[in-house]
């Protein structure tokens, strides 16, 4: 979903290169004083290789169409919300200035669609799917599942709004985004499948490891250090 | 459930996201990804301006200079792997607190 250069209007791009910088701005915050330690930092560089490295993985989704993992509830569930947007934020830059993917005027459409909008839907709809299972640290796997399903056509609607505020070209809007969110649904589909896959294997071996099961461990973790303290 | 140590957890998973963009990355569908694909359909991908960066040595997930297809991509792929994980670590390492209890610990 890595828009170039020249779908928007320049004032569009710089409008969301506005939103992208506050957000990235709280993103920095928030991951310094809730997310990030000793521990979770190293966690947070593999969480931005794996996503980079997923994403050049194209599969196919259809009649000559490809979609690839964007990466946002995967990486949310795994480090938290603020660090997730920060390590989406080094990817896309990482693409756009490297591997020419995504355009330099487009980087804050890019940031805003899949850093903040990717990441912060993925991660409500997580959270809203977990409140609603059983309180079972195995449950993260579905909930993340769930978001990063539903964090593509809600992105790929993002887009189509921007479109419809500073697109280039004169377009139908509604067949824009009925052909961007059907796709984006089947590309959803696989987001899921990827997302469930690498969330579980972490819940399998290192469930502490995980920032969306700190909440359903956390009662462990307080008897864990009562014994440490006696 | 076995536990595996952070560090052996961190080495496997940069090991695997090696694996998958310098050789897997080589077998991924070439189509046009949703957005490029609904471009080219409604009739706005011509709107697309050529990229300020299509010069650098790796632009398009290729290396330059390097003829084969499996090793171009690839080393262009373990490239992005280093330095997007350093620059993701090295910020999350700058930011962290100080000290190894997280927040949920403390309260």
């Amino acid at each position: 979903m890595h828009v170039p250069d020249g779908f928007l209007d320049a004032p569009t791009s710089l409008a969301t290169a506005g939103v992208a910088t506050v957000g990235v701005v709280g993103a920095l915050v928030g991951a310094a004083r809730r997310e990030l330690d000793d521990r979770t930092a190293p966690l947070a560089g593999l969480v931005a290789a794996f996503v980079f490295a997923t994403q050049m993985l194209n599969f196919p989704v259809g009649a000559g169409t490809s979609g690839h993992l964007l990466g946002g509830a995967l990486a949310a569930v795994l480090v938290g919300p603020c660090t997730a947007t920060l390590c989406l934020t080094v990817v896309l830059l990482a693409q756009a200035l490297l591997f020419a993917d995504g355009g330099l005027t487009a980087i804050g459409t890019n940031v805003t669609l899949m850093g903040l909008v990717g990441v912060w839907v993925g991660w409500l709809a997580f959270r809203g799917v977990q409140a609603l299972l059983p309180r079972r640290v195995t449950m993260v796997v579905p909930a993340a599942a769930a978001g990063a399903f539903l964090s593509v056509p809600v992105a790929a609607l993002g887009f189509v709004g921007l479109y419809a505020v500073g697109g280039q070209a004169p377009i139908p809007l509604d067949r824009l985004a009925t052909a961007m969110v059907g796709w984006h649904l089947l590309i959803g589909v696989g987001e899921a499948v990827i997302t469930a896959l690498a969330v579980s294997s972490i819940v399998a071996v290192r469930p502490d490891l995980v920032y969306g099961a700190r909440r359903v461990l956390q009662r462990r973790a307080l008897v864990v250090r009562d014994g440490v303290a006696a | 459930m076995r536990s595996v140590s952070t560090r052996r957890l961190l080495l496997a998973g940069l090991l695997l996201a090696l694996v998958l963009a310098g050789v897997v990355s080589y077998y991924a569908s070439n189509h046009p990804d949703g957005l490029n694909y609904v471009a080219g359909r409604i009739g706005f991908l011509s709107t697309a301006k050529p990229h300020h960066t299509d010069g650098s040595p790796f632009a398009g997930y290729a290396t330059r200079g390097v003829g084969n297809a499996r090793l171009s991509g690839g080393l262009a792929g373990v490239v992005g792997v280093v330095v997007v994980g350093l620059a993701g670590g090295g910020l999350a390492w700058l930011l962290r607190r100080r000290g190894h209890a997280s927040s949920e610990d403390r309260r």
